[in-house]
This record gives C-alpha cells, structure tokens and sequence, in this order.
C-alpha cells in the first residue's frame, strides 16, 4: 500500500492520509521502527487516527514527504507490539443490549469479545484511552443515545469498530460490557499508558 | 531539621499555573504538550533570575498573584505588564527582584495582556509528569491550578551565569495580526471563504482559554458537508468548528479533534495570540505557498 495522500500541516508537520484504520496500524508500525533505527529523522510526534498518521515537529518536511511517498509498509508491520492481558469481569451495565444488538445470550456475548485478539488502532480523547480493532464488523454496535455523566475507571466498552477501556472516570457515550481492574494509565510508571499505539490486547473473562 | 523555603500562595489570581515548556513525545498517547503560552516571556524571566530558559514558572491570568516567600528569592516577572510590589513597596516588572524571607510579592493585575510569568531563582520544583512540570487543563496532568495556602517548593539557586538586567519583549497586540499556512483541509471550504477570512474583521472571544484562542466575526462557510473523521492536530491549528468561527489551537489543545484544519498559524505569533484580550481585532494573513 502507499499513502493516499501527504499533505503539509503548517511549517513543521505531515498528515498522512490513509484508506482505513488498518493502513494506519501498517504506517505506525513501520514509521516507529525506523524512528527506533533512526532512519527517520527528527520528530517529534507521530500520531496515529481513524484514516491519518500526523507527524509533528519534522526537522526536514521535504526530505520526510518525499520518504512518505516511497513507505510501503506490509500488515506485519502493524502488530508487533506487546500483548498486554485484561482480565475482565463482564457485568457491564450495558451487556444485555450489546448482546442482544448481537443476536446472542450474554454468554456468548462474553466469548465474542473474548476471541480475537486486538491491537491499538490509536488514542485519544483522553491520555491513555486506546481505540481497540479486532472485533470483526459484523458486531460494530452504535454510541448510546445519552451519554453518561460518569464512567467508572476500568470500564470495557464498545462504540462503532472499536473496543475501549476507560482509564479514568469520564463521562462517555459507549457501551459498557464489563470492567477491569488493570491500572491503564499510571503516570509514576513507565510505560504511563499500557494500550499505547501498536499493543496487542487479549481481555479474558473474570469472575466477579 | 529541613530549612523553611519556597512560596506560599497567598493570593492565587483568578488562573495561575505552573508552566515550562511542556510535553513532547507523548501525543500519540493523548496527551497534549501544554506549556507556556507566551513562551517568549517564561524564556525572558528565567534568564533574569538565571534558570534555564525552559525551567517551571508561574503562569498568570488577568488578576495576577501575591506569594508569600518563606526563604530569601530572587524572582522576575514578564508576560502582560503589571505592577510589581514587595510587602507593599514597589518594584521592578521585567527585572531581577530581591524578596527577603517572609515577605509577601505581589503581583497586580495586568495593565494590559493576559499572561503574566513569574519566574524564581532555582525554579518551581514540583515533581515532573511525563517529563514537564507544566498543568494541562485538558487533561488534569500536572499540579492543579495554585489555590490559597499553597506551598511551592523551589529549586536550589541556578550556578552563576551571566544574566541580563532587562529582557526587550514586545508589547501586548492593539491588533492580532496571525499568519496562516493553508492546509492540511483548506479544501474543505470555498475559495471564497479563505479570502474573506483574511479580509474580514474578528475579534478575540471571551471564552478563549489555553485549549485555544477563539474568535468572533463572520463565519466560515464550508464547501463540503459532512464529518471529518478524527485527526492528529498540531499547535496553532485553526479549526472551523460548525458556527464557522475560528478557533487557533493553544498549548492544551486536544491532540485529536475532528472538525476541519484550514490552515496553521505558526508558533512564532502564537505568544501574542497569548497576550490579546478579548475585543482584539484579529487579522489573519494568508502565507503564499512556496
């Protein structure tokens, strides 16, 4: 695959823009590997979302396009990072309905979540919040209609293509299926965030 | 026994953080750099007072502070000018203060500007997060906002170094002139409208705050309907969110956002964007590409 496009974001920055999120996975993965060889050159920041990889505080803009352009980086590429385990208790508030959006018992819900094996797409939204791919489309589950005021710290929840864990308590629109008790975001410990870009995730069902 | 030292918030201001330059390599995590947002001034007060240039100061908003000493310091203050007293007694704004043991620095509301910076010899020594000791509003990273009663810890005294006696910096902006790099999603709007943008008049909003600088004026029409599915953002970013008014991106901007970029204001104007009060008129100057 090549980029679709690389455009200028100011004096200093790329954003790369790619078909899916898959492609972003693919891109990430190969551009940290050359920046751990330091075959990059100097960034800053290398951002991955849904369809775009943003590169920040680029010493030489023209000489990274120009890398960009040539980058042809294989699936392989996207899931090389560790594989973190999140032991799960699968009571969540929301379970029932997901399981019945899903057409199944809770049961079954629990072992559809607990097959495939998910990478960290990206984050956002609050440090340390990963947007998990892995769960096949066929179960993509909307937003709730209202979001809530506050999500308990631990939370394992669902919205569109993505898995999700709520690092900290927040207010939010997702599903939620169950909880963990994993510190996700630590700041006295390194790394700070376990589900980083490029993790590979397993969650397996808790009792409570 | 440990020897009494540091600050004592007496007065917080209305909005006084601590700040240096921020957090790097952590965006892809979520986290947005924060840090000073004239860090021209932060750079100027450190090197009055002998830190490095990016040690951690104080970061106010309007209504200035009033610290208590608890060990003899040397502080400076920049930023938006403002009157300057020790126990009552004026001082210098813009140059090295001497404050004795116990006395109490007053920092008054700012004469014009916004962010005033205060700087101490040997830094504001709180523990550092992911690298800065800077607060992130966005996000709650690093110490909260300073409240009364207080205690910051100081660093030991800098190693002598030569140090300036005053440090020229450039007055708060009548006007806001921002230039403006097209892109990364100018064609997300009619050519029509990135002309107007830079002919017609804005003015800064009230309700800008560190996340970013917002404006008033008429709106950003798009071209195009529909979502932009979330991308990175870089600081000076300028986002048309759906009323069309622009928004330039400040130091605790969120490092995803999902409303179109027209174009990047560079880092350089970005202090001034710092310092303009609201009802500032906002120019913005379409950079030519190369």
């Amino acid at each position: 695959m090549t980029p679709a496009a690389v455009r200028r974001v100011g004096e200093r920055a790329l954003l790369v823009e790619l078909d899916d999120t898959a492609q972003v996975a693919a891109l990430y993965g190969w551009l940290r590997e050359r920046q751990e060889s330091r075959a990059l050159g100097a960034v800053e920041e290398i951002v991955p979302a849904a369809r775009t990889v943003l590169l920040d505080g680029v010493a030489d803009v023209d000489a990274l396009a120009a890398l960009l352009r040539t980058a042809r980086p294989s699936a392989a590429a996207a899931a090389t990072g560790p594989l973190v385990e999140v032991p799960t208790v699968y009571d969540g508030a929301d379970l029932a309905e997901v399981a019945a959006l899903w057409g199944v018992s809770e049961e079954a819900a629990v072992r559809i979540h607990t097959g495939p094996e998910y990478v960290v797409a990206f984050c956002g939204f609050a440090p340390g919040f990963g947007y998990l791919t892995g769960l096949p489309p066929r179960y993509e589950v909307p937003r709730r209609a209202t979001p809530r005021s506050s999500v308990p710290v631990g939370s394992v929840a669902l919205a569109g293509p993505y898995t999700g864990v709520y690092p900290g308590s927040s207010p939010g629109g997702w599903q939620l299926i169950g909880r963990t008790g994993l510190a996700l975001w630590d700041t006295g410990r390194e790394p700070a965030a376990l589900l980083a870009p490029g993790v590979r995730v397993r969650f397996t069902a808790e009792r409570a | 026994m440990e020897a009494l030292s540091g600050l004592l918030v007496v007065r917080p201001g209305p909005l006084t953080t601590v700040q240096d330059l921020g957090r790097r390599g952590v965006a892809h995590l979520g986290v947005p750099r924060a840090g000073a947002l004239d860090e021209p001034a932060l750079r100027a007060a450190n090197r009055l007072v002998g830190n490095e240039p990016g040690a951690a100061g104080l970061e106010t908003t309007l209504g200035g502070v009033a610290l208590r000493a608890l060990g003899p310091v040397v502080v400076a203050v920049t930023g938006a000018p403002s009157p300057v007293r020790v126990d009552g007694r004026a001082a210098a704004w813009g140059a090295p203060v001497a404050v004795p043991a116990g006395a109490v620095l007053e920092v008054g509301a700012a004469t014009a500007g916004v962010r005033g910076y205060l700087a101490v010899a040997g830094a504001i020594a709180v523990p550092p997060v992911l690298g800065s000791r800077s607060t992130d509003l966005l996000s709650g990273l690093g110490p909260a906002p300073l409240a009364a009663g207080d205690r910051l810890p100081v660093g030991p005294p800098p190693p002598d170094r030569p140090r300036p006696d005053l440090v020229p910096l450039p007055a708060p902006p009548a006007e806001l002139v921002l230039r403006l790099r097209l892109g990364p999603r100018a064609d997300w709007f009619e050519p029509s409208a990135l002309t107007r943008l830079a002919r017609d008049g804005y003015l800064v909003s009230p309700a800008g705050n560190r996340i970013g600088l917002r404006t008033e004026g008429p709106p950003v029409t798009r071209a195009r309907a529909g979502e932009l599915p979330s991308e990175g953002m870089v600081l000076g970013a300028v986002q048309i969110p759906p009323d069309g008014r622009p928004v330039v991106f400040l130091a605790d901007h969120p490092t995803t956002g999902g409303y179109p970029v027209i174009g990047v204001v560079p880092a350089a104007d970005l202090a001034a964007a710092a310092q303009a009060r609201p009802g500032t008129p906002v120019r913005f100057v379409l950079l030519r590409e190369r």
